[in-house]
C-alpha cells in the first residue's frame, strides 16, 4: 500500500482511530508520519482533520463517478477535489454538496444539525449562568436541610446576581 | 516588533487564576467566514487582501472598545514569527508566507484574531488557570460587535461554515493547557488519554522545539463542534478538566506516600541542575522546569514561586531568549544564554 500523502513510499505506518464508533485509517510512510508529528511517547490519537479525506471516500476507497463530478456552482470545487483535500472552498459548497455533507458531519460530529447561537440571536455570559446554576443547587440543599437561615443568605445571592445591573 | 511585549508575561503564564497550579491557561477559539467570500484556501489574492482591509477597517473603527493593533504577517520577520507561535497567539501553519495575512492583538494580549488563517476570521480569547467560561465570554463578545458588522457565513441546518468540516456549527473550539507530570511519572497517562478521547475530546502534546511532548505539558479540547450548544461544548470540558485535576492530585498524593524520597529527589536535582548548568538545551530545560514546577505545586520547593517558573517555561523558548537579550543567535549560542538566565532569574527568586 502506497502512503496516503505522498503517494511515492510504501506505507509502513498504520493509524486506526475510532470516530463516533466508526473507525478511521491512515496509512502513511515514515518521512510524512513523522512530518505530520505522528510519533511521541504517550498514545495520543491525532486530530481529527487529518483522517478526515479517509472519511470522505466511501468504503473500499474510491467514490462513484457521478459524485465526483458534482460541483460548486460558486467556487466551482468538485466534490473529487474536496475528498482530497478534505477542506471546502466557500460556503456554497455546504448546499451543492448537502446530503454528502450531511453524511460526513454526522460522522464527524454525530450530528448534523446545529443547536448553537445564531447571528440573530445572542448569547448570555456563561459565567454568571453558572453562577445561578451552582447558588440554586446550594438553596435546593439549604431548603432540604432546613437550614434556613442559609437559605435566605443565598436567595439574596440569587437576588444581587439576577439584578439586571449584574447581568 | 512586539518589544513591549516581551518585558511582560503573557497573560496566560501568570500564574494566576483557579486551580493554577495545575491548569496553566484556558483559551476558546471561534471560527467565522465572512458571506459570499471563498474560504482562505481556495480564495484569490484580491478577495484575501479585500478580507484584511475590511477586518484592519473594522478592528480601526472599534478601536475605543478593542484597544489593540494589526500587524501584517508578511512584515514579520523570522523570530517575530516564532515569538508569536511560542507565545501560542498563532499556529505554525499561519505564519507561512500567504497574501492577505494579518493578526488583531489587543493590549492585554488576552484576544487575538487571526485574519485569513483556514477561516475568514479565527477569534481567541485566552484566560489564565482555569476559566474557560471567561475566555468563551470575552470570545462571544468580540463575536457579538463583529457580527454586527460583518455578515458571517451561516447555515440554519449545519450553522457556521467553515473551510474545514470538523470546524462547522458553533466553531467553538474550546482548550485547557494543563500540566500533568504526577499522571505521567505513575504511568497512568496513557489510559486517561484513552478516557478523555472517548469522551469525544481531543489530547495534543505542547510542542517544544522539537516534536516531541516537552515538560509533561497537555492540551485539551472538544472535538465536536456540531450538534451541541456552546454551553454544553464548554460544560464538558470543564467537568473533564475538573476530573483530570482530581486524578492528577491523587497521582501526586499516591507519589508523595508511596515514594516520596524517590520524589524529592528528581524534584531537588531538577533545581540543582538549573540553578548550575552551563548550558541547557530547550527541550531539557522544559522538562526539568517541569519536575520544580510540581515541586512548587506540592510545596517541596518553597523558594520559587510558579510565576517565575511559567516565566521561564516561555522565556527559554528560541525566540523569546533571543528577543528577551534582543540579539540572534545560534542553537549553541542559545543553550549557553538559556542556562544563565534561568541561573540568574532562579538564584535572584531563591533570596
Amino acid at each position: 500500500m502506497l502512503c496516503q500523502d505522498c503517494n511515492k513510499n510504501e506505507a509502513t505506518r498504520h493509524f486506526t482511530q475510532i470516530v463516533n464508533n466508526e473507525s478511521v485509517e491512515l496509512h502513511l510512510c515514515k518521512s510524512c508520519a513523522e512530518k505530520r508529528g505522528f510519533h511521541n511517547p504517550f498514545k495520543i490519537p491525532f486530530p481529527l482533520a487529518e483522517f478526515l479525506t479517509g472519511m470522505i471516500k466511501e468504503k473500499g476507497g474510491h467514490t462513484d463517478k457521478a459524485l465526483e463530478s458534482l460541483k460548486c456552482p460558486n467556487c466551482g470545487l468538485t466534490f473529487a477535489q474536496f475528498s482530497k483535500i478534505g477542506r471546502l472552498g466557500c460556503g456554497s459548497c455546504y448546499t451543492a454538496f448537502r446530503t454528502q455533507m450531511k453524511d460526513l458531519l454526522r460522522k464527524i460530529h454525530g450530528s448534523y444539525e446545529h443547536h448553537g447561537k445564531t447571528p440573530s440571536t445572542t448569547l448570555k455570559d456563561l459565567k454568571p449562568l453558572r453562577e445561578e446554576r451552582k447558588l440554586r443547587e446550594e438553596l435546593r440543599q439549604a431548603i432540604e436541610k432546613e437550614d434556613f437561615e442559609a437559605a435566605a443568605k443565598i436567595r439574596d445571592k440569587l437576588k444581587e446576581l439576577l439584578e439586571p445591573a449584574n447581568r | 516588533m512586539f518589544e513591549d511585549m516581551i518585558n511582560r508575561s503573557t497573560v496566560w503564564l501568570k500564574g494566576s487564576g483557579a486551580e493554577a497550579e495545575i491548569v496553566l491557561s484556558s483559551r476558546v477559539r471561534l471560527a467565522r467566514n465572512i458571506s459570499g467570500v471563498n474560504f482562505p484556501p481556495n480564495a484569490s489574492e484580491e478577495e484575501l487582501e479585500q478580507v484584511l482591509s475590511t477586518a484592519v477597517d473594522l478592528f480601526n473603527a472599534e478601536k475605543p472598545n478593542l484597544r489593540g493593533k494589526v500587524v501584517f504577517v508578511k512584515d514579520l520577520s523570522d523570530v517575530d514569527r516564532s515569538f508569536l507561535v511560542e507565545r501560542h497567539l498563532v499556529s505554525p501553519e499561519f505564519m507561512q508566507n500567504f497574501p492577505g495575512r494579518g493578526l488583531y492583538i489587543n493590549k492585554n494580549e488576552n484576544i487575538c484574531v487571526m485574519i485569513n488563517e483556514e477561516d475568514h476570521l479565527r477569534m481567541q480569547a485566552i484566560s489564565s488557570g482555569l476559566a474557560i467560561e471567561d475566555a468563551f465570554d470575552e470570545a462571544n463578545k468580540l463575536d457579538e460587535l463583529i457580527s454586527g458588522k460583518i455578515e458571517f457565513d451561516f447555515d440554519s441546518d449545519f450553522g457556521y461554515l467553515t473551510s474545514c468540516p470538523t470546524n462547522v456549527g458553533t466553531g467553538l473550539r474550546a482548550s485547557v493547557l494543563i500540566h500533568l507530570p504526577g499522571l505521567v511519572l505513575t504511568r497512568d497517562i496513557d489510559n486517561v488519554i484513552s478516557k478523555i478521547t472517548k469522551l469525544g475530546l481531543a489530547v495534543r502534546g505542547f510542542y517544544g522545539e522539537g516534536t516531541d511532548i516537552s515538560g509533561n505539558l497537555f492540551q485539551i479540547s472538544n472535538q465536536t463542534t456540531l450538534g451541541r450548544s456552546e454551553e454544553d461544548i464548554v460544560e464538558s470540558l470543564q467537568q473533564v478538566t475538573d476530573q483530570l485535576i482530581e486524578y492528577e492530585n491523587g497521582a501526586r498524593d499516591r507519589l508523595y506516600h508511596d515514594a516520596r524520597d524517590q520524589l524529592e529527589d528528581k524534584i531537588w536535582r531538577a533545581y540543582g541542575v538549573l540553578l548550575h548548568a552551563r548550558v541547557l538545551e530547550s527541550d531539557e530545560v522544559m522538562n526539568l522546569l517541569s519536575a520544580v514546577r510540581l515541586g512548587c505545586g506540592m510545596g517541596i520547593i518553597k523558594d520559587v514561586s510558579l510565576t517565575t517558573i511559567n516565566e521561564l517555561l516561555l522565556l527559554s523558548q528560541p525566540a523569546h531568549l533571543q528577543k528577551f537579550l534582543n540579539k540572534e543567535m545560534s542553537a549553541e549560542d542559545r543553550d549557553i544564554s538559556r542556562a544563565d538566565l534561568v541561573r540568574d532569574k532562579l538564584s535572584k527568586a531563591a533570596k
